[in-house]
């Protein structure tokens, strides 16, 4: 085995043996009830953390993230919908906080971006194969004559 | 000639990005512009309902309070721990003395430390009320400190800043908005 090879396997075997670490790593956070924490977390894994704004809720170990993630379980516990606490949270911090945003007129272009990506793509493709020289001509067989004068032994 | 035109394009074209950047650079740079800005849900929006104790030196106070000034009144989130805050300090001090009501709400912070801080750079709010928790925040939206909330005397937020308020911030920002209210 090379070296490189040993480094591979290395890497894949701390990538195999690594866990999705949640930034929940207090369980005084989570929810006694284990299928409205796994509903807590899964409404808390769409949410954006507005301080990292890379991060979920549930990843990120911001204040803010932590008092979100503490309003989303209040919310759960007391009954609401996954809707209902999604939609609590947007009420305050609008549709950027949701990491899937719904489409409206503002987020039209950015949901149809892959589609334009690949029209565009597409047009180039099209345009630059109409544009690409005409073949030429063959040789005339006077060219050819010269030709093997020229190249032959 | 048309082909001159069409080689001097990528030229024309990276001219007018990099003017695009200059600009946005310099709208960086006096805080007129944040590309990690979160537009505020209230705008246009009555104050939300809440009710917080005391900071010293000030007085506590609700959105009742607030919408019983009858007047504009500047809502500033700050905390001792923010370094903003002290960078943004000289402006409310300056906006206090030209008489617009500033009120003041110390976000997730101790009654000593918020007290040290305006007894340190000075205490341009009429009040000041005190959100440890940061519930109150949250209610508003505000996703760091500093954060600020003009109202009209309906109390009905008309204008926000969410960072510090730079001479460019004020006068670009909340002037006009302030000048919209009179």
């Amino acid at each position: 085995m090379t070296s490189a090879r040993m480094a591979l396997a290395a890497m894949a075997t701390a990538i195999s043996l690594a866990t999705p670490a949640w930034a929940v790593s207090d369980p005084a956070e989570m929810l006694p009830n284990p299928a409205q924490e796994a509903r807590a977390e899964q409404v808390g894994r769409q949410l954006r953390c507005l301080v990292c704004q890379n991060e979920s809720i549930e990843d990120s170990n911001a204040d803010l993230a932590r008092d979100l993630r503490r309003m989303v379980r209040t919310r759960i516990s007391a009954g609401d919908t996954d809707d209902g606490a999604t939609a609590w949270v947007v009420a305050r911090y609008g549709d950027f906080v949701r990491l899937r945003p719904p489409v409206t007129a503002t987020t039209a272009f950015l949901w149809a971006s892959p589609v334009l990506a690949v029209l565009a793509g597409l047009g180039f493709a099209l345009l630059s194969r109409r544009r690409a020289p005409a073949p030429a001509d063959p040789l005339t067989e006077a060219e050819r004559r010269r030709l093997d004068a020229l190249t032959g032994p | 000639m048309n082909r001159r035109i069409l080689l001097l394009a990528p030229f024309g074209a990276a001219v007018v990005a990099g003017a695009g950047f200059y600009s946005v650079l310099g709208r960086m740079k006096t805080g007129t512009f944040d590309p990690h800005d979160v537009p505020s849900q209230l705008i246009g929006r009555r104050v939300p309902d809440f009710d917080l104790p005391a900071q010293a030196p000030g007085q506590g106070f609700g959105s009742a309070d607030l919408v019983a000034q009858g007047r504009p009144v500047l809502l500033n989130f700050f905390a001792s721990w923010c370094v903003p805050c002290v960078v943004e300090h000289p402006e409310l001090m300056k906006l206090s003395a030209s008489g617009l009501p500033l009120w003041g709400i110390a976000y997730k912070d101790t009654v000593p430390a918020a007290s040290g801080f305006l007894a340190t750079h000075g205490n341009p709010f009429a009040r000041v009320a005190r959100d440890a928790p940061g519930q109150v925040a949250i209610d508003f939206g505000v996703y760091g400190v500093p954060e600020s909330y003009l109202l009209d005397k309906q109390g009905i937020v008309r204008w926000r800043m969410a960072g510090p308020l730079t001479p460019a911030v004020v006068a670009e920002g909340l002037r006009p908005a302030l000048a919209k209210l009179v």
